[in-house]
């Protein structure tokens, strides 16, 4: 009787249980939405932040100082140390080696220039996007990926060519365009490209790896090597010193990717070398994915909010205009129990097949956002299906407790005259 | 009331029969009314507290995008050093613009000088109270406070001076004595300089700046506008944006701003939907009401008119509750994430008004059509 009740309800009132389901998938909608995209915006975030450019640095253990103005270097090159090129791929067998977005090393070498008169510059070697091996796994690694924001006038080099690009003011120095030939340490290079990226390299001339170690004469030498890494902000735990935590908290802390725990997985990976946050980078961007995250937070909470209370108004609405039903219902005998457990019973289908309606809708929603603003798709766990149906019933419930209560206390008679 | 009679008692009786109409009616079935109400006062809320937030969390975060330190800098041509009166210039100019008060300039002289044991460094002379705030993200352990102290970078601080006393530089025969006050640590190029005192740095070498940093804030149009005044204040030397953080801040922003649209869309259309939904609930509700007064012979002008006015002034009343409470909520989110209040848009008041006062006679208008052509006497039978 009690299921035939709630069935013929559903089955003659189309209208208004349509009405109330969509209410429900709506607010669902919105909720699964912006759960999607409080939960990644983080992440999403942290890519974009990553056109900084690298938030870690590696450099051999026993370096000396640089000697450096303005990207002029004015130390002999034969001076420091290196770390061996051989080591690099092995950065991807990190622990964290998913959160390393790209990694790039540098040999600088001051080369001289013969353009009519003879001039010293800088030469730095670099992979562009090199495809490098570890394991069974293929990357390609380089400053294309390290610093998204460096702009090519002409085409990049490839990574095994002795082909090269020049900073933007040096070339505006040498009058040098992209397809000309430079003569550096008295070879004629193809210049692939004029390079503009605002800093140093303006005035540098950027060469691959290999070509810079052989101008050194040190084949498989790098000076550092630059890494971009997704990192967490750090907090007060992540400053500790991995030697005087217990067992257990340098587990906790070796398993998060702080800046301090990758610098100092990459140092466990690259021997005799040291690894540091570019603090610039690194520390800013904590700061600023905080207060991204915090944001969105609060927003996604004031989303949950609204569409719980539109759950609640329109549940509230549909149980309001059946007072008579309610009147007839305790006219024929049934008590207060029955009638508010039949209500009830309907409110947790109607939340049910709307909130699963409401979580296709709402991550349909927060794929297509994610397309629209980050290029990258936002995909929501089913992990949390379960759970928003779990909040839409009791949304539900909620929305719909007092109207069903004061249904139920209200007088048959006067429900069915229609007064009240 | 279709013909009111001529003359002004009457028409003054008509409006206030209208008026008691529109205030009995809200008191009478004040649970309705009240629901109705609170629907208006969460959307037009939720509504305030997004778009404030909207409009104000741009220059929120650019100010946390400005701890990324200078997004300008005034380098001298050809490896000279900048005229005595740059500094001078560059913070007239940077300074006129009411909007820039945050913004800082620090200039930097370089020398390579040489330790007792023959050993390069670097040396830089800047204003080490303006780098302090340029770069809040150095880690200083003590900062210097006497003349011919300096601030070692870590790496320079191991070489030259292990034991942490004081020492020696020469630069061109001219030797000066410093004590270390601390060190800083950058993970760049700072960590193998020494910094000192500007004025200690010009005494000492008779070098002067070379390159004046400027943290210009504001948006990317005022950036470039106070560019190309720098570069005319200042001809001989060239002015850039550090185009790492100028561009990098602009994209961040641009998807964090863009996000929080798709938010604030997606929310306020549900709790416009919301009230739509409660409204016509309401409206539909009170069919018995727009019967008797088509029964008594109201004209459908007047009861179109009535619901209307009553709607309204719903909408208004839950759009200003709404704005108090949504200007509350936005402070509050501004002051628990940024650490400052969002400031208050009242700019945004006759927006979330027209809108309420919209949604609410759409909410109204469109029922009493649907019932308009439906006789009376079917609804007061209770068909």
């Amino acid at each position: 009787m009690f299921v035939r009740l709630v069935y013929e309800s559903f089955r003659r009132q189309k209208r208004s249980k349509l009405l109330a389901g969509a209410a429900i998938a709506l607010g669902v909608t919105v909720a699964t939405a912006m759960i999607a995209v409080a939960t990644d915006v983080g992440d999403k975030i942290n890519r974009e932040l990553r056109s900084y450019g690298a938030n870690l640095v590696v450099t051999p253990q026993d370096d000396t100082l640089d000697v450096q103005i303005a990207g002029i270097n004015l130390k002999p090159p034969s001076d420091g140390a290196y770390l061996d090129e051989a080591d690099l791929p092995k950065i991807k067998g990190m622990f964290w080696r998913n959160n390393i977005v790209g990694f790039a090393p540098v040999l600088p070498v001051t080369v001289t220039v013969n353009k009519g008169t003879a001039k010293n510059v800088t030469l730095v070697g670099t992979y562009f996007a090199k495809r490098l091996r570890f394991g069974n796994e293929n990357f390609v690694t380089g400053v294309r990926t390290t610093y998204p924001l460096w702009k090519v006038q002409g085409s990049w080099p490839d990574d095994d060519s002795r082909d090269v690009l020049i900073g933007e003011q040096l070339a505006a120095a040498l009058r040098a365009k992209p397809g000309a030939k430079i003569n550096i340490e008295g070879e004629n290079l193809q210049v692939t490209g004029i390079l503009s990226t605002g800093s140093t390299e303006d005035n540098e001339i950027v060469a691959p790896l290999s070509l810079a170690q052989q101008m050194l004469g040190k084949p498989g030498v790098v000076r550092k090597v630059y890494v971009s890494a997704l990192t967490k902000p750090e907090d007060a735990f992540a400053r500790r010193d991995p030697k005087t935590l217990s067992p257990d908290m340098y587990d906790r802390w070796y398993c998060s990717p702080y800046a301090q725990s990758i610098a100092f997985q990459l140092q466990e990976a690259i021997p005799h070398s040291h690894a540091e946050q570019i603090r610039q980078v690194a520390q800013t961007e904590g700061t600023i994915l905080t207060r991204i995250k915090g944001l969105m937070l609060l927003v996604t909470l004031a989303a949950l909010f609204a569409s719980a209370l539109a759950v609640s108004a329109a549940m509230a609405t549909t149980v309001f205009e059946r007072r008579r039903e309610v009147g007839l219902m305790k006219a024929l005998g049934a008590g207060g129990l029955a009638v508010a457990s039949f209500f009830f019973a309907e409110a947790a289908l109607l939340a049910l097949l709307g909130g699963a309606a409401g979580f296709a809708g709402g991550s349909f929603l927060a794929y297509h956002a994610g397309r629209w603003i980050f290029d990258s798709p936002i995909n929501i766990q089913p992990v949390l299906l379960p759970l928003i149906l779990i909040i839409a019933v009791i949304v539900t419930f909620a929305g719909s407790a007092t109207a069903i209560l004061r249904a139920v206390k209200f007088d048959p008679v006067y429900a069915l005259r229609g007064e009240g | 009331m279709t013909k009111p009679l001529p003359g002004g008692r009457a028409g003054a009786q008509h409006t206030s029969m209208f008026f008691r109409m529109l205030v009995r009616a809200a008191i009478l079935r004040r649970g309705r009314a009240a629901s109705a109400l609170l629907a208006m006062i969460v959307a037009a809320t939720v509504t305030t507290a997004l778009l404030n937030l909207f409009v104000d969390v741009q220059s929120k975060l650019r100010r946390e995008f400005r701890n990324y330190g200078a997004n300008v800098v005034v380098i001298a041509k050809d490896g000279k050093t900048l005229p005595p009166d740059a500094l001078a210039k560059v913070e007239a100019t940077v300074g006129r613009d009411p909007r820039a008060k945050q913004s800082v300039a620090v200039p930097f002289a370089y020398v390579v000088a040489r330790t007792s044991n023959d050993q390069p460094v670097v040396v830089a002379g800047t204003d080490l109270s303006a780098v302090r705030k340029l770069n809040n993200w150095w880690s200083v352990t003590a900062w210097p406070k006497q003349p011919e102290e300096a601030l070692l970078g870590v790496r320079a601080s191991a070489i030259v001076n292990p034991q942490g006393k004081s020492f020696d530089l020469t630069f061109h025969g001219r030797t000066i004595h410093l004590t270390p006050a601390g060190t800083v640590g950058t993970g760049a190029d700072e960590d193998s300089r020494i910094y000192v005192s500007l004025s200690d740095f010009e005494a000492w070498t008779g070098v002067r700046a070379s390159t004046i940093e400027v943290d210009v804030s504001g948006p990317p149009a005022d950036v470039n506008a106070t560019i190309a005044r720098l570069a005319q204040v200042l001809p001989d030397a060239d002015v850039r944006p550090v185009r790492q953080i100028v561009e990098a801040e602009a994209r961040v922003l641009g998807k964090t701003r863009a996000t929080l649209l798709a938010a604030c869309i997606l929310v306020i259309a549900t709790a416009a939907l919301c009230v739509l939904a409660t409204l016509t609930g309401w409206v539909l509700d009170r069919r018995r009401d727009f019967a008797i007064m088509k029964a008594l012979g109201a004209s459908q002008r007047f009861i179109s008119g009535f619901f209307a006015a009553e709607a309204a002034f719903l909408g208004a009343l839950g759009a200003l509750l709404g704005f108090g409470f949504g200007i509350g909520i936005a402070a509050w989110i501004g002051r628990t994430n940024f650490h400052a209040p969002v400031m208050p848009r009242f700019e945004l008041f006759p927006i979330v008004l027209l809108g309420c006062i919209l949604i609410a006679l759409v909410s109204a208008i469109a029922p009493i059509s649907a019932l308009r052509r439906v006789q009376p006497a079917m609804i007061l039978k209770g068909e």
